[in-house]
């Protein structure tokens, strides 16, 4: 029965990553940007509601209000600045810069936070509760509201994606920017609105990580990074549903681990990424050979 | 040397779309040298040279896609030399790039909705008038254009193109790895598209076929003009020499002798 | 040695080609006489003095190897850490196998190198985006594995075993003299190899990798080797590193920080250039010494500093130097002497 439960948390799990991952696939489809401050990303949003809870006292869940419009226009502002300057000057540079906006954000964090650990809401019913199916099994009502809220995200990017004008033209952006530019687009804009989306889907992960866990500045790239890039490789690059596949898998292997040997929860999550990496970079959904 | 008209060109007035003293440069090589022309409204203008004579790198520089070193484009009296290739197309300068490149993970209709975005205000061209033009696109409006034939996809470059609602319509050799049946086929097009207003400067490596639909060519050998006047104007051997750049109507060399311009392929 | 020849002993030729300017006897000489001075370093200043060069030694190392893996390799590797932690449980094992801690670090460094093999095969064939991260998952993935085992320490470490019997004077001594050995052999062995063909080829991949795959180098044996090498080199001095600290402690030995260190160091002082990391470090070192009571600021600091650096002086610190002086400490280059040419106008680089 334990593994039962194990798997079903594992499963849950999935959606959290699949919030970290979808954002660093857009990023990564659209731009072509490995955006190694992704993570830290996440981190900064779990703080702002952090201190928005601390300072106007709302209920957990309404700073998402706040946070996710602010994060969605960071995202928009850092595109727009850092990044596109970066990703004209080439890959090793954006990787430089997305490098040193981690360790500005952490350190900058590290600062004037400590080091110390925080969580969101911590009393809260919905962090605290869970529910039984039959006797033996128990799964925690938090995990399956972060699941659903996931669903409803990639839900939603999906529609968005397909039917709406920007939707259409982040494709047609990612397909080719240059004819997108021949077609009245430009392109630099469309990556500022892939970036907002990324860094809101972040933040959504963010609070969500700092209420099943707790958020420290070094978070980012210590689990929230390589969590996303495991679930968006396994799953496949270029898919949605894919991310949500990946964390699943992610988290199955890690509950997995755990049952075999309590301290090997993130190493099986990790070896699970490295077999794919060598065995089957294009991913688990991806029909064409590596890319 | 060129042969130029001056006066008698098909549409009368200002022209639509002047390049004046045009040198554009691909890092240390001088790729176009100080190239002038002028395309009036209605007409089909075409640029021909062989490969490496810098046709493609005009046509693209005047899109926006490349800066030039020195000169200037002008589109109906204004410079749009320093605007980026997006504000061009909403401007009015729309091309049809070589290779059609396509937004292959999109399908005809998404395509054409791309293109119709920033399209400019009260055009005759929507995306069911495109459909009109083109019979079968309706039916496979939902097909993703990886999977459509080369002809079939420069039929959806072209509509993508139109729907934006263009001024000038820049034609980046339509007819590349296209049989010469599809090539006929689209160029036949061309009358209905200038119906509606439009004006077309477009690049051809067949010169056969561009002498066909051109109202005026414009010959290029290695960045440099070589001849600039209308088809009925000149000989085939004129042309001829001019693309090749052979003595009697290029630059100076002894008679009968191939001046050392002559260039492999 | 000089590799000019003076016009007179030979027919006027339209062109010469030399690996340096100048005599290279000169500069020889010079670098010699500054390794014996920073030798001499224990001897002539406090302990706390040498304790921050050994820092230092360790930052040069680490940034010389990644600069020959981003710079000429086209391998950005963010996860060169691994080989950090791998060289200083390395120096552990073998110290409780009875090895004293500087007999061990040769054998951690080859150690490394062998490790690295595998390694390669995991993520040799990824492009750029994958293959970082797949670096960086590999040196987490290790430094998880390492955890599991207490006898190593666990989670938390462990010191190293095989330091009775020296003084405290000369352990530090020792420990000092080990991270100089270990960064002059690693500039050494850089120069070297930057001059021999494979650096030919690896400068051509600089350049441009499909010109250079396409005129026959070998493109993806000259990449395993840099690889191997850098392991080596990042290895050793993870070994050195652990010396210094006594220990080994998986959260500070495989840290990410270090990338960040190596990578920045290398960007600020100019990416592809020997010389550049030298300068990197420099600039390194003062941040931190300048803004060591101040935590966190110094990696901020050079956080910002490296990405305006990588935006706005894509050549790093040297490479400014460098344009105004065409000076190169290291030549590795090709010099290309027109015959008519002033002395001062006629050189042209290759």
């Amino acid at each position: 029965m334990a593994w039962v439960n194990a798997i079903i948390q594992g499963v849950l799990t999935g959606g959290l990553y699949a919030l970290f991952a979808c954002g660093l696939s857009l990023m990564f489809g659209v731009m072509k940007v490995v955006n190694l401050a992704h993570g830290d990303l996440a981190v900064v949003a779990g703080y702002i509601a952090i201190g928005i809870i601390t300072v106007t006292h709302v209920p957990a869940l309404w700073s998402l209000l706040i946070v996710v419009p602010v994060m969605a226009v960071l995202g928009y502002a850092l595109q727009r600045t850092l990044i596109q300057s970066a990703l004209d000057r080439g890959v090793l540079t954006t990787l430089i810069v997305t490098l040193g906006l981690s360790m500005v954000i952490e350190n900058g964090l590290l600062q004037f936070f400590t080091a110390n650990t925080r969580g969101i809401c911590a009393g809260c019913a919905l962090v605290q509760d869970s529910f039984s199916i039959g006797s033996q099994i128990q799964v925690a009502w938090l995990l399956v509201v972060i699941f659903a809220v996931a669903v409803v995200v990639l839900l939603g990017l999906q529609y968005f994606l397909s039917m709406s004008k920007y939707g259409r033209l982040i494709r047609a952006v990612a397909d080719d920017k240059e004819a997108a530019q021949l077609a009245g687009a430009d392109y630099r804009h469309v990556f500022g609105i892939a970036a907002a989306l990324a860094l809101a889907t972040v933040a959504l992960g963010g609070v969500g990580y700092g209420m099943y866990s707790t958020l420290d500045p070094t978070a980012g790239t210590d689990t929230i990074l390589l969590f996303a890039f495991a679930a968006v490789v396994i799953g496949g690059l270029g898919s949605l549903w894919g991310t949500l596949l990946g964390g699943i898998v992610l988290g199955v292997a890690q509950q997995i681990g755990a049952q075999i040997n309590i301290s090997d929860e993130l190493l099986a999550g990790f070896i699970v990424f490295l077999a794919v990496l060598v065995v089957r970079p294009q991913g688990l959904t991806s029909r064409r050979a590596q890319s | 040397m060129t042969a130029s008209v001056n006066g008698e060109r098909l549409g009368n007035g200002t022209p639509l779309l002047v390049v004046r003293d045009l040198v554009v440069h691909h890092g240390q090589l001088r790729a176009l040298d100080a190239i002038s022309l002028q395309v009036f409204p209605g007409e089909v203008y075409a640029i021909i040279g062989a490969n490496g004579a810098g046709k493609s790198t005009l046509l693209r520089t005047i899109a926006g896609l490349h800066q030039p070193t020195e000169g200037s484009v002008l589109l109906d009296g204004r410079d749009v030399t320093l605007l980026r290739p997006e504000r061009r197309a909403r401007q009015g300068i729309v091309m049809v790039p070589e290779g059609r490149r396509l937004f292959g993970s999109l399908s005809v209709e998404e395509n054409l909705q791309v293109g119709a975005t920033y399209a400019r205000p009260g055009g005759s061209w929507t995306i069911d008038a495109v459909y009109g033009m083109f019979d079968w696109m309706r039916e496979r409006r939902n097909q993703r254009t990886a999977q459509l034939s080369g002809g079939e996809q420069q039929a959806v470059a072209i509509g993508r193109a139109l729907v934006a609602n263009p001024r000038v319509l820049l034609l980046d050799e339509l007819s590349l790895g296209l049989a010469p049946v599809v090539v006929q086929r689209i160029y036949g097009m061309l009358p209905q598209i200038l119906a509606t207003g439009l004006t077309v400067l477009l690049v051809e490596q067949d010169v056969s076929q561009a002498l066909r639909v051109a109202s005026h060519i414009h010959c290029l050998l290695e960045g440099r003009t070589t001849l600039e006047t209308r088809p009925a104007d000149v000989t085939a051997e004129q042309v001829e020499a001019a693309y090749f750049g052979l003595a009697g109507a290029a630059s100076a060399g002894q008679p009968g002798e191939g001046s050392d311009s002559l260039w492999p392929g | 040695m000089s590799l000019v020849t003076e016009a007179s002993t030979q027919p006027a030729a339209a062109f010469r080609v030399t690996r340096s300017r100048r005599n290279v006897a000169w500069t020889g000489i010079a670098a010699l006489i500054v390794v014996v001075v920073f030798a001499l370093a224990p001897f002539e200043v406090y302990s706390g003095t040498t304790a921050i060069l050994v820092q230092a030694f360790i930052v040069l190392t680490l940034a010389s190897m990644w600069n020959l893996l981003a710079g000429y390799a086209g391998l950005v590797s963010v996860g060169q850490q691994g080989f950090v932690g791998l060289g200083a449980y390395f120096v552990l094992i073998l110290g409780l196998h009875g090895l004293s801690p500087f007999d061990a670090l040769p054998v951690a460094a080859i150690g490394c190198g062998v490790a690295a093999l595998p390694l390669w095969w995991l993520v040799s064939r990824l492009r750029s985006g994958y293959f970082a991260i797949a670096t960086w998952v590999l040196a987490a993935t290790i430094m998880l594995f390492i955890e599991r085992f207490s006898s190593i320490g666990g989670g938390s470490g462990m010191p190293l075993p095989g330091f009775t019997g020296y003084s405290s004077t000369l352990l530090t001594a020792y420990t000092y003299w080990a991270g100089l050995a270990v960064t002059v052999l690693a500039l050494v062995a850089i120069y070297l190899l930057l001059r021999s063909k494979l650096g030919l080829v690896l400068t051509a991949i600089r350049d441009d990798e499909v010109a250079a795959r396409s005129s026959g180098a070998r493109v993806g044996l000259a990449r395993m080797l840099v690889f191997v090498v850098a392991g080596v080199g990042c290895g050793a001095a993870g070994a050195v590193l652990a010396i210094s600290q006594l220990q080994v402690q998986p959260s500070a030995d495989f840290s990410v920080t270090w990338t960040a260190e190596m990578a920045f160091a290398t960007i600020i002082g100019g990416l592809g250039t020997i010389e550049g990391p030298i300068i990197g470090t420099v600039v390194y070192m003062v941040l931190q010494q300048t803004l060591a009571s101040y935590n966190a600021w110094y990696l901020i600091i050079l956080g910002l500093v490296a990405i305006l650096i990588a935006l706005f002086a894509r050549r790093g610190l040297w490479g400014l130097v460098d344009e105004r002086l065409n000076l190169r400490l290291f030549p590795v280059g090709y010099w290309l002497r027109t015959a008519n040419a002033d002395r001062r106008r006629g050189w042209r680089r290759a």
